[in-house]
């Protein structure tokens, strides 16, 4: 291969490095509205009055609106295919008021000053009702999170607003409570993840303006450009064909702006007005009000053979979706169906969970999606199973991790045709040195350094569900022009999916031009989120390639005036094999132009009964000392097996990000609410994402597999990375200590006390 | 946001202070903490026309004018062979290199923020804090006074001869501390400043029996994890959202006992 | 009030609000490499050089730079490109919205200390947070470039 498989850089790289403006604030009309939202105060409330008119004579406001003046259809502010599995339980401004942020009225004004000025002149009143603070009150609890009569749920996830259920389900094969009576041994535990915040560096964002055509534009900083046109077509009442939804560079994602976070409020403005408006999110309400993950409480129970065979694994999901039910229903699924799965075929498996409503921030979909909950949940008790066992956690998972060829029960019945977990675990266990440091060293100075060892699953793309598609067309000078309707959020997708272009074409990268994600003239995308884009979309645009492709040397048969069994092309020169006649592809490209009839444009579609997992082996050293219980991270490995990686340096940098975040999550990012239901972790200085100094050293190396069903053997990268750091560490830090944290992050206070307690 | 009317470079300081006896008016330190809240500020004065970016090295003290920056304190030779890197350890961590090009020594102490590094360095030391009107006194002194309408002009450090201290913990790297421990043992009793209790930093001293058996060397490490447990059990500490005031007592008593075992191979001895 | 600066070798002479800050100043002068990332003064995406200093601009009046030097990332475009060459060729660039106030404070760490070992490139960048990189293809970067200089590189 020549383009595919090699480190190119990124198309956009220049401009970033350089700092162009290319971000959606930075390319905003002048004159635009400033538009905010005046938030609740209280976590469970109704407006009864609310006063605007003091408000309103503030000089420079342009509108206020308030829950009286939106359309009253429920929607979801998920972005999903439709039918979407998120219960539609949203209105842009209810007079039900339920998690300290919600939205309580619109300001538009010429600045910002105006508008400050404003929120502070509306006066309301609030009834204030109790709320459901913590997730194991919610379910039948009597207060009700979702009383009203509109809402609704689309498909059948077991939601039940009247019991604050956003979802509820079971799974299971073969009998689990007989199995694991059956076992020598079986763990048990409950393990904790909090909502922990996506911190995506660039805040939410939106521009909306009206177009010659009468149309809405919506310029955002999104990953679902169409979703976001159907959520505006549903929360403003109007039809889809008046909006057109965009974007430009995108300062991070992580499933953040899998949401429709930030753009039905200016679109409302500029609908309603007429005149351009920018909604730009403060950091503290990227914080307190948007699209966290799910804070979930994962219970499992192990059950081995007294020689380390995993017979049974049962798991139980409680899951907080907060105060609407954005990805509520799925997100949970993929803390069983993307962790008991690593196990391959266990003689009998059950999941079962329910998705809960409470009176907190709703949650979101970050990278992992639940799946990280749920490894973090299951590879802790399998670490906890190895030490009950006496046995090296590593032989362990050799015994028992799934294998390529394996079905999965708990993986809808998939079988793993693209699989090389154990060669991960072989190379990360040479790479750390695991057989000599396992489980640790005392270092004689209060301080042990110990490993830990963590494996993960994601999924690439949403099988029968996502729908990835390419239009590239051949244009004068020989210049293919791809379109694509996937979202590069800094990902480089953009890049790496010209790379399988220019693979398939015979051409270089440089002579594709990349447009992304434009609802008016990009072929449909479900949107980059999933795991989807490499996957899904990548192999869209091989297939519109090949055909094109073929086109081409349709049309220089016509040129030659030879049959197209006589061409033979190399990506510049077609060929009459008969006769050595040639026409080159920029001859082709102009013909295009003049005089044709057959366009030299091909769009095609892609969407997969499967989805194949990519694995991963995490591997942490840690230096724990034992008296302040700061954990210092030596050295961490990962061996990852996403199928072929396209572009290895973004493929890498996919790696270590991923790391990072996990890493944070894992023992610095911490979610505390007061008494009254306040996030307290409300800006970078209470919400503590990892600096470059507090995550050690990362080491990356892949072992492929070849998936057949993906472009040139691709799988899916993005979300796998987050999934080890959590269980892996929460390992060593057993390994060193003897303390086995359940409940994330994983602080110097929970070891140091637990010491000292012991 | 943060309202601001009218900006005002002082001349003086005699102009700077009558401005500041107005309520509404707010001197200027490097700003970054006032830049979070939203005051509205009549008149904001600031006082970096007055040459108090500067660290003076006498003989007998340093003088840290209260707009020298915490990077300059990080850098400066004189103040950081002197004191053997104890400042610069104490102000390393914070936050960033852009951070501390802005953030003032004089705003640091003046602010008397619970969580202030600065502060606990600079108590454990023999500090005292320039007043424009209130004159020169003690900076244990000035910690306990309520906020007034003065300026804090500068810092005055004394070179005391002995070794010194400097241990935080902090959750993650950057963070403001979980606990600071400044410690100086210089002269008759060792001195013992904890921050970020998380109420401001206090000070304590060692009894002068303690402090020449560490000066001469000859304290086992039970003997100081003596000494420390029994220091630490006078500083009264509490929680909040970085942790609970049990593990925050703990720390206490380990930071100090490693902080003592720092000064004990030092030995109190001074090397120029 | 009136001010009277260069930004980015260019005199301006303006009337300005007391409570402008610098980052906004900047902005409204299409210096849009400079971001808000924070408002806590705690992620150093608005870094520019106030004189040679790398400043935060979010934390800055605009009125304290009256008389002073400004410099952005629009006013070091060479030296972005060099650099940023190295970060691009390990794709760490990635959402690229931490980018210019991550190579401002780099360039800042090369004048102040033209040969940094590892730990001193992270101590000196530990105030510029990036979500996506997991700062490790950033380092490799600039270690290349480093290495590039050593053997003569110039701009």
């Amino acid at each position: 291969m020549k383009t595919v498989g090699q480190p190119i850089r990124k198309k956009d790289a220049y401009a970033l490095v350089t700092g162009k403006p290319v971000f959606t604030d930075d390319i905003a009309p002048k004159d635009c509205l400033v538009v905010k939202v005046l938030r609740s105060p209280h976590a469970n409330a109704m407006v009864k009055n609310i006063r605007t008119d003091l408000a309103e004579k503030v000089e420079g406001i342009e509108a206020i609106y308030t829950w009286e003046d939106v359309p009253k259809e429920r929607f979801t502010m998920a972005g999903q295919t439709y039918p979407e599995a998120s219960p539609y339980d949203r209105l842009i401004l209810d007079p039900h008021v339920r998690y300290v942020g919600d939205p309580v009225a619109i300001v538009a004004g010429k600045n910002e000053a105006c508008v400050d000025q404003a929120l502070k002149r509306i006066k309301v009143e609030y009834e204030i009702l109790p709320a459901i603070l913590d997730l194991h009150e919610a379910k039948d609890s009597d207060i009700l999170v979702h009383p009203e009569e509109s809402w609704k749920a689309l498909c059948p996830v077991g939601a039940d607003n009247r019991r604050n259920l956003c979802a509820s389900g079971e799974s299971h094969d073969g009998d689990v409570d007989a199995v694991l009576k059956d076992c020598d041994v079986v763990v048990e535990g409950t393990y904790r993840v909090k909502a922990n915040q996506q911190a995506m560096m660039e805040t939410f964002r939106t521009v909306c303006y009206m177009d010659s055509y009468g149309r809405l534009n919506v310029m955002s900083s999104t990953q679902i450009v169409f979703h976001v046109r159907r959520i505006l077509s549903n929360a403003l009442g109007i039809s889809k064909s008046k909006i057109r939804v965009f974007k430009p560079r995108i300062g991070g994602g992580f499933g953040a702006k899998q949401t429709s976070v930030s753009e039905v409020y200016p679109a409302f403005v500029t609908w309603k007005t007429g005149k351009p408006s920018k909604m730009i999110f403060t950091r503290e309400e990227s914080q307190i009000a948007s699209s966290p993950r799910h804070e979930m409480e994962v219970s499992v129970r192990v059950g081995a053979d007294r020689d380390g065979k995993i017979r049974a694994i049962d798991l139980y999901t409680l899951s907080n979706t907060g105060a609407y039910g954005e990805h509520g229903p799925t997100t949970v699924g993929l803390s069983g169906h993307k962790s008991i799965p690593l196990y391959g075929s266990v003689e009998a498996h059950r999941f079962a969970y329910d998705v809960v409503y409470t009176n907190v921030m709703s949650s979101g979909a970050y990278r992992g999606y639940g799946a990280t909950q749920g490894i973090y949940a299951v590879e802790t008790a399998v670490n906890e199973l190895a030490q009950k066992l006496q046995m090296d956690p590593v032989q362990l998972r050799l015994k028992n991790m799934v294998r390529e060829g394996e079905v999965m029960p708990a993986y809808y019945g998939e079988q793993t045709n693209s699989c090389a977990l154990d060669r991960c675990m072989e190379r990360a266990r040479e790479m750390i040195g695991w057989d000599e440091k396992i489980p640790c060293r005392d270092m004689g100075n209060g301080k042990v350094r110990s490993v830990g060892v963590a494996m993960a699953m994601q999924g690439s793309g949403i099988s029968h569900v996502d729908v990835g598609s390419a239009t590239i067309k051949l244009e004068e000078d020989g210049l293919y022009a791809l379109s694509i309707g996937a979202a590069d959020m800094g990902t480089g997708c953009d890049t790496t999916l010209a790379q399988v272009a220019a693979e398939c074409l015979d051409c270089s990268v440089d002579q594709i031009i990349v447009s992304g994600a434009d609802t008016d003239t990009s072929p449909y995308d479900s949107g980059s989120y999933a795991s989807s884009t490499a996957y899904i979309t990548g192999r869209a645009v091989e297939k519109a390639c090949r055909k094109l492709q073929e086109k081409i040397c349709e049309k220089a048969a016509e040129m030659l005036s030879c049959g197209r069994e006589d061409i033979e092309f190399d990506g510049h020169v077609a060929t009459d094999r008969s006769t050595g006649k040639q026409v080159t592809l920029k001859e082709i490209g102009t013909a295009g132009q003049c005089g044709n009839a057959n366009a030299l444009q091909v769009t095609e579609s892609n969407s997969s009964p499967v989805s194949p997992p990519p694995f991963m082996v995490g591997m942490v050293e840690i230096e724990v000392d034992k008296e302040t219980g700061h954990v210092e991270i030596l050295d961490y490995v990962a061996v990852v097996d996403c199928g072929t990686p396209l572009n290895p340096n973004l493929c890498r940098c996919q790696v270590e990000g991923g790391l990072a975040q996990g890493i944070g999550m894992a023992l610095y990012e911490n979610i505390q609410y007061s008494a009254k239901g306040q996030l307290l972790n409300n800006s970078f200085m209470q919400y503590k994402i990892p600096t470059r100094l507090d995550v050690g050293k990362l080491r990356v190396e892949f072992e492929s597999s070849y998936e057949e069903t993906g472009p040139f053997g691709a799988k899916s990268i993005g979300e796998v990375v987050i999934n080890t750091p959590a269980p892996a560490l929460a390992h060593a830090v057993a390994n060193a200590t003897g303390i086995w944290v359940h409940e994330l992050p994983i602080t110097s206070e929970k070891i140091a006390m637990g010491l000292q307690k012991k | 946001m943060l309202k601001i009317k009218n900006y005002v470079k002082a001349e003086s300081l005699q102009q700077a202070y009558e401005l500041n006896q107005k309520k509404s008016n707010r001197l200027l330190g490097g700003m970054l903490w006032m830049k979070m809240s939203s005051a509205q500020i009549q008149t904001a004065i600031d006082l970096s026309g007055l040459m108090l970016d500067q660290i003076e090295e006498t003989d007998e003290e340093f003088r840290i004018g209260c707009m020298v920056t915490l990077r300059q304190i990080e850098l400066h030779q004189g103040l950081n062979d002197w004191f053997q890197g104890m400042l610069r350890d104490s102000v390393k961590d914070i936050v960033g290199v852009q951070f501390r090009n802005l953030a003032t020594v004089g705003g640091s102490i003046f602010g008397r923020f619970g969580f202030s590094d600065v502060l606990t360095a600079f108590l454990a030391l023999d500090t005292k804090v320039e007043l424009y009107r209130g004159g020169i006194i003690p900076l244990e002194e000035f910690v306990k006074m309520p906020r007034d309408r003065d300026i804090l002009v500068r810092l005055i450090v004394k070179k005391t001869s002995g070794t010194f201290a400097y241990l935080s913990h902090r959750n993650a790297r950057t963070d403001f501390p979980v606990l600071a421990v400044g410690m100086s043992l210089c002269g008759k009793q060792a001195r013992i400043s904890v921050g970020a209790r998380p109420q401001k930093a206090m000070a304590i001293e060692l009894s002068e029996a303690e402090t020449e058996k560490i000066r001469e060397g000859v304290c086992s490490e039970e003997e100081l994890a003596g000494i420390a447990q029994a220091a630490a059990e006078k500083i009264p500490t509490g929680s909040n959202m970085r942790t609970g005031s049990e593990y925050r007592s703990h720390l206490c008593g380990v930071l100090i006992r490693r902080g003592l075992m720092k000064l004990q191979e030092g030995g109190g001895r001074h090397e120029d | 009030m009136k001010i009277n600066l260069t930004l980015n070798g260019k005199r301006i002479e303006e009337e300005i609000r007391a409570d402008l800050l610098l980052i906004d100043f900047v902005r409204e002068h299409g210096c849009f490499s400079v971001k808000r990332g924070c408002e806590t003064s705690g992620c150093g995406l608005c870094t520019v050089f106030l004189d040679e200093k790398p400043v935060l601009s979010c934390s800055v009046l605009a009125a304290r730079a009256d008389g002073h030097a400004v410099t952005t990332l629009e006013g070091l475009q060479k030296e972005a490109e060099e650099f940023g060459a190295f970060i691009a060729d390990q794709g760490a660039e990635q959402c690229g919205f931490c980018n210019p106030g991550m190579i401002m404070n780099a360039i800042a760490l090369f004048r102040e200390n033209p040969d940094p070992t590892d730990e001193e490139m992270k101590e000196y960048l530990a105030g510029n947070l990036c979500r996506c990189s997991g700062y490790e293809g950033q380092l490799r970067g600039m270690k290349a470039f480093l290495e590039y200089k050593k053997q003569g590189g110039t701009v």
